[in-house]
């Protein structure tokens, strides 16, 4: 039943996987790699990262052992799911040359079904604001249409939050309210480890039929509500968005963007890990013999310093302007593109600056200059 | 009133000014007519005149050696041509062809400057309308300085 | 959307740098546009650009363009001949107000190339002359030498139903007869209804700027006048995110845009 809450036990977690890849689905979700937590396929519960922690602050991200098992106690990392829904990397399509002419075969593969393990609140709305960016307007995205659409979504409701989040500021989170199959919020109680699951979609109660679930106690539901409450409460950062748009785009020419741009490096880690950045540049290459085309779409970033070439030269040539570019796109034009901030408060791009470059610190700069002002 | 002064009080260049003042340029002023190809003035030339178009198309140019007579402006019908004469040291810069039939009306620049020796007020008149037309000029010379149609690749 | 084979029927050279082409499709399907679009054109093996339309739009079984070889690509497209196969995807962006112009005078104000992307303008107004006021067409380019569609210039000179005023920014005496200076030298003996003219401005940003204070000069409020604006593009379809523009996609919300919806951001720096 969809709202319908009900417990899974901790050993009884796996089942939930193997559900899942019996139904067909590629599992995929958090695991360690590389000293981080990326997202990855998964095939047990062991895959998951059991026992971490993350610690994270400005250009600053450490793996921690907790005193407990938790299966989900960390926040995100440097992955996001669009690396699955908007590849990194894509074939579009492939040419061959026929005399003078030539023929296309556009990429039709078959995408794999995902399921999505362990999806936080921010990163719900993330999907939600990229789904706007491919399948909302004037055009839609047939490879992210492909994958996004058999997408099932295991969220998770963070217990507790990290060093740089602002979901709360961004009301994305902590707590998952629409668009999962399942939401989970984990307890660890003494000597209990069990999950609280909601029920989202008809998809997601038939998959819960294959696990062994009880119904929820009402003080197991506060308790979870409670683990909830306390993540808003820890919140590592804050942003103020009361017209934001309107304050970014009278400050064009502040000072403070000359002042950010001392300390950006344009090296784009920003862009790579922030889970709603959607632009892509396209390659064309051809083979040896000049005979067989193919152009492949990559990730792009707008602080390359070719982004935005136009005979000669680029519109944005200096640091200043493609900064002030990033920064007025998520938080100011993105409303008025897509009609949501295009920023969940997941404070990835803060962690992964290499020099701590704070999109919250820079809008409260330009923020209070003006109120000093009055 | 005389043809000439209705003819100055028309013009868009003398708009505004007090017509006694127009009474006295026009004291100055005579109709004159270049045939095509004739030149109306050459570099180095002392500058005692300037015109108002009144029809017809002058070529402002220079000539470069090696690469012969160069066009940098045209004027026509409603445009000032020469305010070097207010400027010392009062010498005609480019040479000026009529690229056509063209009629003027000539102010005879000892005189004007006379008359606004005489009368202050008419020379800081003059000298504001002046300072217009040499700054449109200045901006459009300067527009065609950083060559906007170059390829830049 | 995957680049449609079209063959080159002819080329013909305007410039010493500037070519336009005629095409057809492979499989003889015509290609209906309206004046202010643009295309993708694909050179097997090479890349894409973004090139705007530059023909007649009653005639949508060619379709033309005019190149302008400044880049990779365009280098290499213009040494398509006739015979040759390239690739189009399109048409994109939004177009010439010629629906909204009805009743109006119109002003068309060209600098460089960006004659090129007005043409099909001029050919809609021609073809129903009728429906429109004075029409004045100024163009300006950088010497006689760089001028494009010299003889259609003429002809439609010849026409009596329209003032076509041109200028170069310098020229020699003996290979032209025409105004030398700027284009918005131009605007002040341009004769239209600055309360009943829609104005159509295409050309380098520079010359685009210049032009639009010489026509604010002249009366004309910022939603008769219309621009057209060139952003880098790799997907012209509003995904790829490289042509923005403000909030603006340029592929979907542009090239095209009445004046007032951009003068915000029109002439800052690096947007």
């Amino acid at each position: 039943m969809i709202g319908e809450r009900v417990i899974v036990e901790r050993q009884d977690f796996q089942k939930l996987l193997d559900v899942l890849r019996q139904k067909g689905y590629t599992t995929v979700g958090p695991t360690v790699r590389d000293r981080a937590i990326i997202y990855d396929e998964i095939t047990s519960v062991e895959d998951l990262p059991i026992g971490w922690t993350d610690e994270q602050d400005g250009g600053k991200y450490r793996l921690k052992r907790r005193a407990d098992q938790a299966l989900f106690g960390y926040v995100v990392g440097p992955h996001s799911w669009k690396k699955f829904l908007h590849p990194p990397v894509l074939s579009l399509w492939k040419a061959k040359k026929n005399g003078k002419s030539f023929e296309i075969t556009p990429n039709h593969s078959e995408p794999p079904r995902y399921a999505f393990i362990g999806v936080r609140s921010c990163e719900l709305h993330a999907i939600f604001i990229q789904d706007r960016v491919f399948t909302n307007g004037k055009f839609v995205d047939p490879h992210y249409q492909a994958r996004r659409r058999n997408v099932f979504i295991v969220a998770v409701n963070c217990v507790q939050a990290g060093g740089t989040c602002f979901c709360v500021s961004m009301k994305t989170g902590p707590k998952a309210t629409a668009g999962f199959d399942l939401a989970l919020t984990e307890i660890l109680d003494g000597q209990r480890h069990y999950f609280v699951v909601e029920v989202g979609t008809t998809q997601g109660a038939e998959v819960l039929q294959g696990v062994p679930t009880q119904p929820a106690p009402p003080r197991d539901l506060e308790i979870a509500e409670e683990r909830v409450a306390q993540a808003m409460k820890q919140m590592g950062r804050q942003l103020d968005t009361t017209n934001i748009k309107e304050l970014l785009y009278r400050n064009l020419e502040h000072p403070r963007w000359d002042e950010v741009a001392t300390r950006c490096l344009s090296c784009a880690n920003c862009t790579m890990v922030c889970p709603t950045c959607f632009c892509t540049t396209v390659e064309d290459v051809t083979d040896l013999t000049g005979s067989e085309a193919e152009r492949v779409r990559k990730w792009d970033s707008c602080f390359t310093m070719d982004f935005s070439y136009i005979h000669g030269g680029s519109v944005r040539a200096s640091v200043k302007s493609r900064y002030r570019q990033w920064l007025t796109h998520k938080l100011a034009s993105w409303i008025d593109q897509f009609g949501t901030s295009g920023c969940v408060g997941c404070g990835r791009c803060i962690t992964w600056c290499p020099v701590a470059i704070d999109i919250t610190e820079e809008v409260r700069a330009i923020r209070e200059s003006e109120q000093s002002n009055t | 009133m005389d043809t000439l002064e209705r003819l100055l009080s028309e013009h868009p260049f003398f708009k505004d000014l007090d017509p006694r003042y127009i009474q006295l340029i026009a004291g100055c002023a005579r109709e004159v007519t270049f045939k095509a190809g004739e030149f109306i003035f050459r570099e180095g030339d002392p500058s005692s005149h300037f015109w108002l178009i009144r029809s017809g198309k002058i070529s402002l140019e220079v000539f470069a050696p090696g690469r012969g007579p160069i066009m940098i402006e045209t004027l026509g019908e409603g445009d000032v041509m020469g305010w070097s004469w207010a400027v010392p040291p009062y010498r005609k810069q480019y040479d000026a062809r009529a690229l056509e039939l063209t009629r003027a009306i000539e102010f005879d620049a000892m005189c004007i400057r006379g008359k606004c020796d005489e009368e202050p007020k008419l020379g800081y008149e003059l000298f504001k309308r002046f300072a217009q037309i040499i700054g449109q000029r200045l901006q459009a010379t300067r527009l065609r300085l950083i060559d906007i149609y170059g390829s830049h690749s | 959307m995957v680049p449609v084979p079209y063959r080159v029927l002819r080329v013909r050279r305007e410039t010493k740098d500037t070519f336009t082409f005629e095409l057809q499709a492979v499989t003889g399907e015509r290609f209906p546009f309206a004046p202010g679009q643009f295309t993708m054109l694909y050179v097997f093996g090479v890349g894409e650009v973004p090139i705007s339309i530059s023909g007649d739009p009653a005639h949508p079984e060619i379709l033309v363009h005019t190149v302008r070889a400044v880049g990779t690509v365009t280098k290499v497209l213009c040494r398509l001949k006739r015979g040759d196969i390239l690739g189009v995807r399109g048409p994109f962006g939004s177009s010439w107000p010629m629906a909204e112009a009805v009743g109006n005078d119109i002003l068309i104000v060209a600098g460089g190339v960006g004659l090129a992307p007005l043409r099909p303008a001029i050919y809609h107004v021609l073809s129903h002359r009728g429906e429109y006021g004075r029409v004045a067409l100024l163009y300006g380019a950088r010497t006689p030498g760089d001028m494009l569609y010299k003889k259609e210039l003429a002809e439609w000179r010849g026409r009596f139903d329209i003032q076509v005023e041109v200028t170069v920014d310098a020229a020699r005496p003996d290979e032209w007869h025409g105004n030398v200076g700027v284009v918005t030298t131009l605007i002040p003996r341009a004769q239209f209804d600055p309360y009943h003219v829609t104005a159509l401005v295409c050309g380098p940003e520079i010359m685009m700027r210049f032009t639009i204070l010489e026509l604010q000069k002249r009366g004309l409020r910022d939603d008769q006048m219309y621009i057209s604006m060139e952003r880098n593009m790799k997907c012209a379809i509003g995904f790829c995110g490289h042509c923005q523009y403000g909030p603006n996609f340029v592929c979907k919300d542009g090239p095209v845009f009445r004046f007032d919806r951009v003068k915000e951001i029109f002439g800052k720096r690096e947007i």
